[in-house]
């Protein structure tokens, strides 16, 4: 055979991959798909059923008497907490990006840049260890009674009891750190590409340099800043060891206030499937592997997005950010 | 004539007068944006104040040398476990990562090049616990191999994957045509002109993207732990049926635990880990940085 119809077949193995996940995901979670039905996102009760019964025969299925798999609370605080962090990331990496591009010397860009990206290398597990070793004492004893008390008094989501740390607004705040790299890099590097005429001009038209950049400056980037708030949001929806170790694990329980625990559809697959192993009918099992295939099409569409807006902007010359 | 000149001169001399709104508003704005990077650098630096310190301390020699016993002992096992788990997941994604980055660097424009592109970029997005729990359904169930090396490497090697194929990619781009050019005109055929000309050149930077996924590997842990499980003793050598230890599995379980000397092993995990990932991304970026200003 030639050479490039090996390459192309040894390339083969990514889509492959990518694939075989999907369905393989789909063909195992296939049962509870006609099992959950629709119930499945709008339920509220993930519940495996009386474990020490025997399995009856419901919709034409083996299960456990009484069991229900709705995951409402996963859904809800997988986008709250990713809102959370997109809220306090996109504001953030804005700035920081257009500080790195404007306010410091280019001899030091790279290296105070290559400083802040370091963050997209740690690993999540640590990211994790650092939210409950130091974020969870400092925000419960510090910052959440005098945010109940003073915005709390105006908006109900804000109020008491801020509980023991362990929830919604602690894991916005790690996911929030973990995807601002994402957002001030490849913002940083959109912000420098920009033709030098466009700032000359602003500045020639007699605006501040500052006015300059982020009425001429940024709006070019517009559609690069949104390519890489998709690509944030993509991580933050499927982060999982942050999540798991800050978020409180929260079990068919919506949050009334910000601060109280919640789960994510990525976490919940770690911190439930020990239990859900001890389903004998493995409904269970494959209501974890539909939760898996639905964080896996979301994470396609998403990212997909992403890529498009990303690579269109360059003129179909990918950009290099994470 | 004169007249003209002397207005001219008399306004260009004057101060340019900016409203004091627009200035306080750029003050505040530059305030703003510095306020931003302030803070992701204060949080930075506090997460790897926490990490090191504590790490540090919690370091002993016995970490290196003993294996974990209940809630105190070493890492050793751990320590084997990372090693042999990545170690496998290279194995099994260099190849094809790089042949993967190959094609879509040296056929650019084909469809099916431009494919493997978009879904490398998709594969990456993927969260590493869909691939773990895919390990987990598709090996640990399914082929029956149990927690095992095995499955715990080829769901790292998934991951690692689309990192390969996308730094072999840009690092052969950076190698000049020309190059390719002349060899062919000496009378190379396609592969010698990439096997025995583009790839040496670009050797360096491939070997280190090689290392930039050997570091996401070394740090995942979602990936691992319905596919690898957790031992407290060694390898035992066999592929599947036989679950081993990692590091980042030591970091999420001993830190939960209410011993001090369990807690003292998740910093150790901690400090190993972050310390070696960081040391990978330095020694990345230096090398890049030196073959971009070449």
């Amino acid at each position: 055979m030639k050479f490039r119809a090996w390459l192309a077949v040894a390339a083969g193995i990514l889509p492959a991959t990518l694939a075989a996940i999907v369905l393989f995901l789909a063909l195992y979670s296939w049962q509870a798909i006609h099992f959950n039905g629709w119930g499945f996102v709008v339920r509220n009760t993930w519940n495996l059923g009386n474990l020490y019964a025997n399995p009856i025969l419901r919709h034409g299925f083996q299960v456990q008497p009484g069991a229900t798999y709705g995951i409402l609370f996963l859904i809800a605080g997988t986008l709250l907490s990713t809102f959370l962090a997109l809220l306090f990331a996109v504001p953030v990496g804005i700035g920081a990006a257009i500080f790195l591009a404007e306010a410091v010397p280019s001899h030091l860009r790279t290296w105070i840049s290559f400083f802040v990206e370091l963050l997209m290398a740690i690993p999540s597990v640590v990211f994790g260890l650092w939210g409950y070793v130091v974020v969870i004492p400092f925000l419960s004893r510090h910052f959440f009674p005098l945010l109940a008390a003073t915005l709390g008094r105006v908006i109900p989501f804000f109020a008491g009891p801020t509980g023991s740390g362990y929830g919604l607004l602690t894991a916005g705040v790690v996911l929030a750190l973990m995807i601002v790299p994402i957002i001030a890099a490849t913002l940083r590097d959109a912000l420098v590409s920009q033709p030098a005429a466009l700032r000359e001009a602003a500045l020639g038209l007699g605006a501040t340099r500052f006015e300059a950049l982020w009425k001429v400056m940024l709006p070019g980037t517009r559609r690069t800043l949104i390519g890489a708030t998709f690509l944030a949001l993509g991580r933050a929806l499927g982060e999982t060891m942050a999540v798991l170790m800050v978020s409180g694990n929260a079990l068919n329980y919506l949050p009334h206030n910000i601060y109280n625990p919640i789960s994510t559809m990525a976490a919940f697959i770690v911190s439930q499937l020990d239990s859900a192993l001890q389903d004998p009918t493995g409904m269970a099992v494959r209501s974890l592997a539909e939760i898996a295939l639905v964080l896996a099409i979301i994470s396609v569409i998403v990212n997909g997005l992403a890529r498009l807006l990303l690579l269109v902007w360059n003129n179909g010359q990918r950009t290099v950010a994470v | 004539m004169s007249t003209i000149a002397t207005t001219l001169e008399r306004t260009l001399s004057k101060p340019r007068q900016v409203r004091l709104s627009r200035r306080i508003g750029s003050l505040v704005g530059w305030t703003l944006t510095g306020a931003c990077m302030l803070v992701l650098s204060v949080l930075m630096v506090w997460i790897l104040v926490v990490v090191f310190m504590r790490g540090v301390g919690a370091l002993k020699l016995s970490t290196f040398t003993t294996i974990t016993q209940g809630n105190g002992g070493g890492l050793l096992n751990a320590i084997e476990g990372t090693l042999v788990l990545s170690a496998g997941a290279l194995l099994l994604a260099v190849p094809f990562g790089v042949a993967s980055g190959i094609y879509s660097s040296e056929y650019p424009n084909s469809p099916w090049s431009r494919t493997i592109r978009f879904l490398a970029d998709v594969l990456v997005g993927v969260p590493s616990i869909v691939v773990g729990y895919f390990g987990y359904v598709g090996m640990v169930q399914w082929l029956g191999w149990s927690f095992s090396v095995a499955a715990g490497s080829i769901s790292l090697a998934i991951i690692s994957l689309p990192y390969i194929c996308r730094t072999t990619e840009l690092a052969l781009r950076q190698v000049p045509n020309d190059l390719r050019d002349a060899a062919y005109s000496l009378g190379a055929n396609e592969r010698r002109v990439v096997l025995g000309v583009c790839l040496p050149v670009a050797m360096p930077s491939i070997l280190t993207g090689v290392l930039l996924a050997l570091a996401v590997s070394v740090g995942e842990t979602a990936p691992l732990l319905y596919t690898a499980g957790w031992s407290n003793f060694m390898w035992d050598g066999r592929l599947t049926h036989s679950p081993v230890g990692y590091l980042t599995y030591a970091i999420w379980t001993f830190i939960n635990e209410p011993f001090a000397s369990a807690n003292k092993l998740a910093y150790a995990a901690a400090f190993l880990v972050t310390g070696f990932v960081l040391i990978i991304n330095v020694f990345a970026r230096f090398v890049l940085e030196r073959r971009a200003r070449r």
